[in-house]
């Protein structure tokens, strides 16, 4: 599914250069869910980045889908990204002033659908994410959990071979990010593969495996004994 | 160009508008003032054209009056301080003589008490041909003007102005082939003409046959004033010292004495008030177009600003699968629907306001605009202006948009 080896990474500041990544070498199976940990700094984000190609490494090779992914274009990788990758993030990023139902479409107009296929796409993901009766509404008259719940929506809505979260439940309560965890380890059990980025021990025991990375290397790659949402709801 | 017609298109330019519609209508404001100003700078000095060209409207431009003063020189013979005479056959030797004339026309003036039953006044009457007609348009209300017959028959026949009418006759009095005394002499109505502009000095109030105001008077060869008009592609101020000159030779005159014949050069007053409406017009262009690209640039600075404001939608955008071609194109289209949708707002409310500069000073016979207008060609060139400005303003911030990475615009603070 994904396989990344000796990649490097770093950003120059200043006149010297930080280097972030510093070899990492992963490879991810379709049907995996992964958690990447690490302190703050330890480079967990870039390689999220890296792999969700918002950036690109500077040394190493990244193979997604027998996809060689190298010397991406602006378009190219956005057509990739549209294609094989749906993102997650902290803080939702909905756009606020489109609702909830068009924020769901959005990935499918960039594919080039028509209106109506992408309405009833979009209406058939936020029915399973459970909020169909609030397709109308904007993010702003939201919950939390529920905004979180349009994203995952809106990410599942391209049909993606890779989820990519970013500390997904980052913003929100522990009742709330459990139900979404929950929610996650439904789309795993459906065969999804997700890398999800969390600094939360709890959180990350809900995935099958466990990457922690510090100082841009990987200290600890370790399969696990998902821990089931579901009993905390 | 497909995308155009699209929908999707048109629904994305709607939202990110109406959602923000204290920006966009901020934006809108720069280009509206723009082309209102525009339109109702050109519209006025395209009204004041208009009231120029009424004022001369009744003449042919290219036209000088010349007639006969008294020397300043002594010539041959004559003292100076004598009456000069202009004669019939004056006017027919500058017909022959002189490059690029179009008429010559011999006019005779003069007061006359004139009765009609129990009604009376003094008024100007001239005596004319049928050829004054061409040099000055006469608005023929009813009946007819002057023509060849009543010249050659000598007929006492009168055209009067609708300014005498009024003082001679009874309200809606009919007044063609009526009998008014001129002189105690009976001439016949035949024509009755309106009332010219009084902006050009005292206008004749009647005229009779050429013919028959020389028999009256008892003139003999002689005339008042002559008309003389050029062709239009010859100078007229060449024609009008051509023309004196002949006429000092043949009344005995200094060739140097400037005195002898007075002249008025109608050309050459239109021609100053022509180069100073060129000079309205030319500014009246310039202030609209620089305010206009004022009016665009604000559109590309506050659009510049939104997309800062936008960085993390843009970069979301970009997440989902959007290109920056596509990015780029939707920003381009918001510049132009926004920088059209204006125009036309401004188009609009400029016409407003040129129906309420006419309404103010467009009315009655000497307004100062007369039908203040802007030819639809030059709305459709300055809206073509605007969407050419629109496209190009919108580049700026659509390049600015997608050079930022996708990673930097959603990076958390």
């Amino acid at each position: 599914m994904l396989k990344i080896s000796k990649l490097h990474k770093s950003y120059p500041i200043g006149d010297s250069s930080l280097h972030v990544l510093k070899g990492i070498d992963l490879s991810v199976e379709a049907g995996e869910m992964v958690a990447i940990m690490g302190s703050s700094g330890s480079g967990k984000s870039t390689l999220l980045n890296i792999i969700g190609m918002l950036d690109e490494a500077d040394e190493g090779e990244y193979i997604l889908d027998n996809v060689p992914i190298k010397n991406l274009t602006e378009k190219k990788a956005a057509i990739y990204r549209n294609k094989f990758l749906g993102f997650i993030f902290q803080s939702f990023n909905l756009i606020n002033y489109k609702s909830a139902l068009d924020n769901v479409a959005l990935p499918l107009y960039y594919q080039g659908l028509k209106r109506k296929e992408r309405i009833e796409k979009a209406l058939f993901h936020l029915e399973k994410v459970g909020l169909r009766d609030w397709a109308t509404h904007l993010p702003n008259e939201l919950s939390g959990g529920q905004k979180q719940r349009v994203a995952i929506a809106r990410a599942l809505a391209a049909n993606p071979k890779l989820l990519l979260a970013d500390e997904p439940t980052g913003a929100l309560d522990t009742t709330t990010s459990y139900e979404i965890m929950d929610f996650i380890q439904s789309l795993n059990d459906e065969g999804k593969t997700i890398l999800m980025v969390t600094h939360e021990e709890d959180i990350a025991n809900m995935c099958k495996r466990i990457v922690r990375l510090k100082d841009g290397v990987i200290m600890e790659d370790v399969f696990v004994n998902q821990v089931r949402a579901s009993q905390y709801v | 160009m497909r995308f155009l017609f699209e929908r999707d298109t048109w629904q994305e330019v709607y939202d990110s508008l109406t959602k923000n519609k204290l920006r966009s209508a901020l934006t809108m404001v720069g280009v509206w003032w723009g082309i209102l100003l525009l339109i109702g700078l050109l519209g006025s000095a395209k009204g004041l054209e208009n009231s120029f060209n009424r004022l001369f409207g009744s003449f042919a431009t290219n036209s000088v009056f010349v007639w006969a003063q008294s020397t300043s020189k002594p010539f041959r013979g004559f003292q100076e301080g004598r009456l000069v005479q202009l004669k019939i056959s004056d006017a027919k030797k500058i017909e022959e003589n002189v490059d690029g004339i179009e008429f010559v026309v011999p006019r005779n003036r003069n007061q006359a008490l004139v009765v009609h039953d129990f009604l009376s006044g003094n008024f100007r009457v001239a005596g004319d041909y049928p050829l004054l007609d061409k040099v000055s348009k006469k608005k023929m209300i009813r009946g007819r003007f002057i023509n060849q017959t009543d010249i050659d028959e000598k007929r006492k026949v009168v055209v009067i102005s609708e300014e005498i009418y009024k003082q001679l006759f009874e309200k809606d009095a009919e007044m063609i082939d009526k009998y008014i005394q001129l002189n105690s002499m009976n001439f016949k109505v035949v024509g009755m003409f309106e009332t010219g502009n009084q902006n050009m000095g005292p206008t004749d109030d009647m005229h009779i046959p050429f013919t028959t105001f020389q028999q009256i008077y008892n003139l003999g060869e002689n005339i008042g004033f002559m008309m003389i008009t050029g062709k239009p592609e010859y100078d007229i101020v060449q024609i009008e010292s051509d023309a004196k000159l002949i006429l000092r030779n043949l009344n005995n005159v200094h060739p140097e004495d400037n005195r002898a014949f007075g002249s008025f050069n109608l050309g050459k007053e239109f021609a100053k008030l022509t180069s100073f409406l060129t000079g309205m017009q030319f500014l009246t262009w310039f202030v609209g177009i620089a305010t206009l690209i004022a009016g665009v640039f604000a559109i590309g600075n506050i659009l510049l600003i939104t997309v800062k404001e936008r960085t993390k939608e843009i970069g979301v955008r970009r997440a989902l699968g959007a290109t920056p071609f596509e990015i780029k194109r939707q920003i381009v289209v918001e510049a132009v629907f926004i920088t059209i949708l204006a125009g036309l707002f401004g188009i609009i409310s400029g016409g407003w306001i040129l129906i309420a500069l006419d309404n103010a000073f467009g009315q009655g016979t000497d307004a100062v605009l007369v039908n203040a207008s802007v030819s639809i060609t030059v709305v459709f060139i300055a809206l073509l202006i605007l969407v050419f400005l629109g496209t190009l303003i919108g580049l700026i911030p659509a390049f600015k948009a997608t050079s930022i990475k996708p990673i930097d615009a959603l990076r958390e603070e």
